[in-house]
C-alpha cells in the first residue's frame, strides 16, 4: 500500500520536502550534540531531564489517545467510529516513533542504547516502559495495516487480527501508566510523589490524543475527498470535554493536597510553577497561560452550542492542545526538577539547538503520520469510488 | 513469489523479535538462580566489611578551608574535572548549608555554630539504593560484598534516570569531554568520558589495596569509615557514643553515612 504514499500532488510534496528540511537541520544540530556532549542543552546537575523527556511524555500521552476512537469502536460497536480507527492507530504509530526518538537523543551514550537489552533489568521502570512502547507500536502497526489493506480489497480483516485489536486497548493505558511510574515511584521528588500520577497523565492524554485527532480530521475533510464525518468529530468532542474537565479536576485535587496539608516539599514545586520560589519563576506565565488556555477550552467544549459549531471547536482544540503541552510538556518535568533535593532552585529552559532537535523529532513525527495518512486517505477515496 | 517473499519477510520479522527476547527471558530466569560466587581474588592486605559507611564529625569543620583539602584529596584522586559553568559542575563531595543538607532538620532558630558550619555531601551509599532500582542497565549497583554503590561508567547509557531517583543530588553527569578540565590526570584511576554519570565510590580501588578513602585520610580523623555491621568496628563504636543524624532518613534508603553535629 505504500505506493500510494507516493502519488500526490505539487503541495503534498513541497510539505514533505518541508519536512525533511526540518528533520536535516535536526540531525545535523544532533551530530553537533553526539559530538560535544548534552552540555549544548539547557540541561544541568539538579535538572537533569529537560525539553526531551518532557515531550517524549506528551506524546506517550498523544499515542494513548489514539485508543480513544477504538475502544468505542470494538468495546461498544459504536459503528461511527469505525470510519477513522485508522486515524487514531496511524496517530499512535507517529506519536511512538517521535517517543522513541526523544529517548534515545536524551541518552549521552546512544550507541549503548542496547545495552537495556544486552543488560535487562526488571526492576526498572525505564525496562517496562520500552517494553509497553515497543509493543504498542507493534500492535498499531499489524492492526493499522491489515485493516485497511482489508478494508482495500473489499474484505474483513483476518481473525487473528482481533484478538490484537482487543490487547491493544488495556495496552493504551499501560504505556501512559508505566510512563507515568517513571517520575511516581522515586523518593524525595515531592511533586510526582503522587498516587494520581498516572490518572492524571492519562486524562491529559485523552484530551490532547483526540483534540489533535479532531483537528486532523478536520483537515483531512478540507483537502481530500474523504469526509471523517460530523458526527465522528462531535463525538471525540464530548470525549475532549470530559477528558480535560477531569484533567483540571485532578490538578485541583492536587492542589487542595498540597496547600491543606501545608506540606512545604509538596508546595514548594507547585508555588515555583505558579507564583516563583526564592525570587526565581521563569514558567510562572506559561503555566497560567496553560490554565487558563484549559479553562477556555472547558467553557467552548462543555457548552454544546459552542461544541457544535465547528469552527469554535476547532479553536478549542488547540487551546487544548497547546494548553496540555505546557502543562506536561514544560512544568510537569521540569517542575519535579525544581527546588532540587537540597531546596534550592536551579531553572532550566531548553536551548535553541535543543529546539532545532526537538523540531527535527516531530518532523520525523509529522513525516510518519503524513505517510500513513496519505495511504490511508488513498485507500479511503479508492472504496467510495 | 509474491506470496513466498512475503513469508520470509514475515518469519525474518518474528525470528528478530525472538532474537532480542532471549537475553530478556534469560535476565527474568537468572532471578531465580543461585549465582555461583564469583572468584575475584582479593588482595592480602585488601580491606573488607560487610557494610562499608562513615561517621563525619562535623564540630572540626568550622569554614569552607577546612573542607578544601579533603574536597581537593578526593577530586584529585579520581579526576573529577573542575568545570566552571554550574550546570556542567561534576563533583563527588561537596560542601553544603545545613538547611540545605538536612532540610528537614532545619530549625527555625538554629543555633548559630550548625547554622554557619560547613558541611559535607557525599553518595550516601545507601542499603536501599533508588538509584540502582532505577537504573535500565545495571550500570550502577550495591556491591553485595560490602555494600558500596558502583558504577560501571562503560555500561551507563547516560539515561540519568538515576540523577532523579538520588533524593541526595549526589550524581553528576558528564555534560561534555571532562578530561580537558583535569588538571593532573592521576594515571591509576580512569577518567571518565561524556554522556555517563559518576559520583562517589567510596574509594574502593583505594581499599582493594589496603587503603582508607581519600576524604578520610586527609581529614584529619574527622572522617571514620568502617563496617556499619561490625559491632566492635570504630565507627560503632563513635556512632554508640554520640548523637548522630543522617540525610533525609525518613525516605527509607538508610545512607551509611553518618554525621554527629
Amino acid at each position: 500500500m505504500l505506493e500510494l504514499a507516493i502519488k500526490g500532488s505539487k503541495k503534498y510534496y513541497a510539505w514533505v520536502a518541508f519536512l525533511m528540511a526540518v528533520i536535516g537541520i535536526g540531525f545535523l544540530v544532533y551530530l553537533k550534540q553526539l559530538s560535544f556532549g548534552l552540555g549544548i542543552t539547557g540541561l544541568s546537575r539538579d535538572v537533569s531531564w529537560g525539553f526531551y523527556i518532557a515531550n517524549f511524555t506528551f506524546l506517550v500521552g498523544v499515542a494513548a489517545g489514539g485508543v480513544m476512537v477504538v475502544l468505542p469502536y470494538y468495546l461498544h460497536d459504536y459503528k461511527a467510529f469505525g470510519k477513522i480507527t485508522i486515524l487514531g492507530e496511524f496517530l499512535a504509530i507517529a506519536a511512538l516513533v517521535m517517543c522513541i526518538t526523544f529517548v534515545v537523543v536524551d541518552l549521552g551514550q546512544p550507541m549503548r542504547v542496547f545495552n537495556t537489552l544486552l543488560y535487562p533489568s526488571p526492576g526498572s521502570i525505564l525496562f517496562w516502559d520500552i517494553v509497553v512502547l515497543q509493543g504498542y507500536l507493534f500492535l498499531n502497526l499489524v492492526i493499522g495495516w491489515n485493516v485497511l489493506e482489508a478494508e482495500r480489497n473489499g474484505t474483513h480483516y483476518q481473525a487473528w487480527v482481533k484478538p490484537l485489536i482487543f490487547l491493544s486497548i488495556p495496552w493504551a493505558v499501560s504505556i501512559h501508566t508505566v510512563t507515568a511510574f517513571l517520575y511516581a515511584g522515586l523518593p524525595g521528588r515531592g511533586f510526582w510523589m503522587t498516587a494520581i500520577m498516572a490518572p492524571r497523565f492519562l486524562s491529559s492524554a485523552f484530551a490532547a490524543g483526540p483534540a489533535l485527532l479532531i483537528l486532523l480530521s478536520l483537515f483531512i475533510r478540507r483537502v481530500t475527498k474523504f469526509d471523517p464525518g460530523r458526527e465522528q468529530i462531535q463525538s471525540l468532542a464530548k470525549i475532549v470535554a470530559y477528558a480535560i474537565c477531569i484533567n483540571v479536576f485532578f490538578f485541583l485535587c492536587e492542589v487542595f493536597t498540597a496547600f491543606y496539608s501545608n506540606i512545604p516539599e509538596h508546595m514548594d514545586h507547585i508555588k515555583y510553577l505558579f507564583a516563583g520560589l526564592h525570587g526565581k519563576g521563569s514558567l510562572v506565565p506559561w503555566m497560567w497561560t496553560s490554565y487558563s488556555l484549559m479553562i477556555i477550552s472547558i467553557i467552548l467544549l462543555v457548552n454544546p452550542i459552542t461544541r457544535k459549531h465547528e469552527g469554535v471547536l476547532a479553536f478549542a482544540c488547540v487551546t487544548v492542545f497547546v494548553g496540555t503541552w505546557i502543562d506536561k510538556g514544560l512544568g510537569m518535568i521540569s517542575g519535579g526538577f525544581v527546588p532540587n533535593p537540597m531546596h534550592q532552585v536551579t531553572e532550566y529552559a531548553p536551548t535553541i539547538p535543543e529546539i532545532l532537535i526537538t523540531l527535527g523529532v516531530y518532523g520525523i513525527g509529522a513525516l510518519v503520520l503524513t505517510i500513513l495518512y496519505k495511504m490511508s486517505v488513498a485507500v479511503k477515496e479508492e472504496v467510495a469510488a | 513469489m509474491e506470496d513466498s517473499r512475503r513469508r520470509f519477510l514475515m518469519l525474518a520479522g518474528i525470528s528478530a523479535v525472538g532474537l532480542t527476547a532471549k537475553p530478556v527471558l534469560d535476565a527474568f530466569a537468572a532471578e531465580q538462580k543461585q549465582h555461583p560466587t564469583i572468584g575475584l581474588k582479593k588482595a592480602k592486605d585488601a580491606l573488607t566489611a560487610k557494610q562499608w559507611g562513615m561517621v563525619i564529625d562535623t564540630r572540626n569543620f568550622h569554614s569552607a578551608d577546612d573542607l578544601e583539602p579533603i574536597i581537593e584529596a578526593c577530586h584529585k584522586t579520581h579526576n573529577v574535572p573542575s568545570i566552571e559553568n554550574e550546570h556542567h559542575e561534576v563533583k563527588w563531595i561537596w560542601e553544603e548549608h545545613f538547611h540545605n543538607a538536612f532540610p528537614g532538620l532545619a530549625q527555625k532558630y538554629q543555633d548559630e555554630r550548625t547554622e554557619h558550619a560547613p558541611f559535607l555531601a557525599l553518595c550516601n551509599h545507601c542499603e536501599n539504593p533508588p538509584c540502582c532500582r532505577v537504573c535500565p542497565t545495571k550500570a550502577t549497583f550495591k556491591r553485595e560484598s560490602d555494600g558500596i554503590v558502583l558504577m560501571d561508567f562503560h555500561r551507563c547509557i547516560g539515561c540519568r534516570f538515576c540523577m532523579a531517583a538520588c533524593p541526595y543530588g549526589s550524581r553528576s553527569f558528564n555534560f561534555r569531554d571532562p578530561r580537558p578540565f583535569i588538571e593532573e590526570t592521576n594515571k591509576s584511576f580512569p577518567t571518565r568520558m561524556k554522556g555517563v554519570v559518576e559520583k562517589c565510590n567510596f574509594c574502593a580501588e583505594r581499599l582493594a589495596v589496603g587503603k582508607l578513602p581519600a576524604c578520610a585520610e586527609a581529614s584529619d580523623g574527622a572522617i571514620v569509615f568502617g563496617d556499619l555491621y561490625d559491632p566492635a568496628s570504630e565507627v560503632r563504636e563513635l556512632l554508640r557514643t554520640n548523637y548522630t543524624i543522617r540525610r533525609k532518613q525518613g525516605l527509607g534508603t538508610e545512607p551509611a553515612v553518618y554525621y554527629i553535629v
